[in-house]
């Protein structure tokens, strides 16, 4: 990936990188977050990228500058963060604090309190209903953002037929 | 890809099916994984796919942009709502046992409410974002002739 100038080859390398993770997150049972990532990294943003590459040059542009700088920054700063990893409890583990904090109590009363079987759905629109408002709020703010930037050249069309 | 007769078929015969998942995602996400986010992707993605198959105009007949930027907000505002419904009836915002007699019917109904906002929302985004720049597109096509 890093080494492909065509930049439609990397959207599509991006593509498939989305679906395998996908899959991983498939195999550690967090199927929402596997369905949201098949579905919007595998697929839309694909298209968007690939969209976007349309209007623009398909073809990476030769750096000037020279790349040492950034990949010594771009090691130190991923050996950082993969330390601070040790730090953490091994997956799984049930004293992790995640596990010990408020998911028991999501776990024995969610049924009870908003007879919704599924306890993510539950916590989702429910017990963190303000989240979830804020998140649709979010998109709805993308949404709207891109059709303002991208609608404006209606009314101001740019002439670049020479390019 | 209006001459690949394969591609036109197959994605013919699975419109309905996307659309149907999308639909399941939406409405089993009580009971199994999935939800509003999940639904309205799927949603946009059996339009994109759609309009890439058979073209912008005939998505847009399928719904408009007028339709789906109107969309946008509306999702927003059912959220919201429900928000200021529970408010109205002297209860914490965004509290959803206000909506039924039954504290805990009150949660479903909630639930479920907000969740469609949340469809609402993302789907017409996503699919307004896509024609944004499929517009785009057909703009600069019509440019350069």
């Amino acid at each position: 990936m890093v080494l492909q100038r065509s930049l439609v080859a990397v959207a599509i390398l991006g593509s498939v990188y989305s679906f395998l993770a996908a899959t991983v997150l498939m195999v550690l049972d967090a199927v929402d977050v596997a369905m949201t990532e098949a579905a919007v990294g595998a697929g839309l943003s694909t298209v968007l990228i690939l969209a976007t590459l349309y209007l623009t040059k398909p073809f990476e542009s030769k750096s000037r500058r020279s790349v040492i700088l950034p990949l010594v920054i771009t090691i130190i700063v991923g050996g950082v963060i993969a330390w601070g990893t040790i730090g953490f409890p091994s997956f799984g583990d049930p004293m992790a604090p995640i596990q010990q904090h408020i998911s028991p109590y999501y776990l024995a009363n969610s049924l009870r309190e908003t007879k919704v079987p599924n306890v993510v759905t539950a916590v989702l629109a429910s017990y963190r209903g303000y989240d979830t408002l804020g998140e649709t709020t979010v998109i709805f703010t993308a949404g709207i953002g891109v059709l303002m930037l991208l609608s404006r050249r209606r009314f101001k069309p740019i002439n670049n037929k020479s390019e | 890809m209006k001459q690949n007769s394969i591609i036109r078929i197959v994605v013919k015969l699975l419109m309905p099916f996307i659309i149907l998942f999308a639909l399941y995602v939406q409405f089993h996400g009580d009971l199994g994984p999935g939800g509003g986010f999940q639904a309205g992707v799927i949603m946009a993605g059996a339009v994109v796919i759609y309009s890439l198959v058979f073209g912008l105009a005939t998505a847009e007949a399928l719904i408009s942009l007028p339709v789906v930027r109107s969309l946008i907000p509306i999702g927003v505002l059912i959220y919201a709502g429900v928000g200021l419904f529970s408010l109205i009836k002297g209860r914490n915002y965004l509290d959803y046992s206000a909506l039924h007699a039954e504290a805990a019917t009150g949660q479903h109904i909630g639930i479920f409410v907000v969740e469609l906002g949340v469809f609402i929302t993302v789907f017409a985004s996503m699919t307004a974002i896509f024609y944004a720049f499929a517009e785009q597109q057909k703009q600069n096509e019509e440019d350069s002739k």
